[in-house]
């Protein structure tokens, strides 16, 4: 069971937003101010690689209750360059843009699960959950 | 909207009281760097005390904002940084080294005013 709310990402002021959604829909599902952190955190990162690299794309917050489990899932979706190689971008300290290449393998670091698929020239695709202890 | 930047004796002291968007970080880069030219103030004192969470890219705004300062002659200390902030900027893998931190303005002051010798 999942219920699921969105933001279009196509400028900074979307990235706000992005994380203002996640903020207040993992305090709704009782995650303390640490994993609230996190989970901010985290979709701040994925929101500004959608705004910097793809220039447009989602940020979907999906509320998961697996078997009495409940949990928070970020969907981080576009239709970008996609990336060449997953294995560097997800090693500390790369970045293409000047930044300080925190962002991928710190929200792997943040979160409890962390999935990435992406094809050069038709976009990239994450999902990572955060679990309510 | 700005962040205000105050003057005290020869510290510029900056509370940062909201959510910082992207414009509004690097607005306050080139601020903070403008009023300590301005006032010729050799310590500031930024306090996080309000900010429940810093991503890369407002860590990397502070730390080149620090680093300007340094060039300029200015010694910055950080202040106030939540548990939940130190706990998040440590998994992404920011540690922010070589920046002076204390637990709280005072505390921040009292630090800046070592530093500075006096």
């Amino acid at each position: 069971m999942s219920i699921q709310s969105c933001v279009t990402i196509i400028n900074e002021w979307d990235i706000v937003a992005a994380r203002q959604l996640g903020r207040n829909v993992a305090k709704e599902l009782g995650f303390g101010t640490v994993d609230q952190a996190r989970i901010t955190t985290a979709i701040s990162e994925l929101a500004r690689n959608i705004y910097l690299y793809a220039g447009k794309g989602q940020i979907c917050i999906d509320k998961l209750n697996d078997a009495g489990k409940a949990g928070l899932r970020i969907h981080a979706a576009d239709n970008g360059p996609g990336i060449n190689d997953i294995r560097q971008v997800m090693e500390d300290g790369f970045s293409t843009s000047g930044g300080l290449g925190a962002g991928l393998p710190g929200v792997k670091r943040l979160m409890d699960d962390f999935h990435i698929e992406s094809e050069t020239g038709s976009g990239t695709q994450i999902k990572a959950t955060k679990w309510l202890r | 909207m700005r962040i205000p930047i105050l003057k005290l004796y020869d510290c510029l002291l900056v509370s940062i009281q909201w959510e910082l968007d992207d414009q509004t970080a690097l607005q306050f880069q080139e601020d903070l760097l403008h009023k300590i030219h301005e006032t010729s103030a050799n310590g500031v004192v930024i306090d996080l005390t309000s900010i429940d969470f810093i991503d890369s890219f407002i860590a990397k705004v502070l730390g080149d904002v620090i680093s300007m300062s340094k060039l300029m002659g200015a010694k910055v200390v950080i202040t106030g940084i939540q548990p939940a902030v130190a706990i998040t900027l440590i998994e992404l893998g920011i540690g922010l080294e070589d920046v002076l931190t204390a637990l709280d303005l005072e505390k921040g002051l009292e630090k800046l005013q070592q530093e500075l010798g006096d």
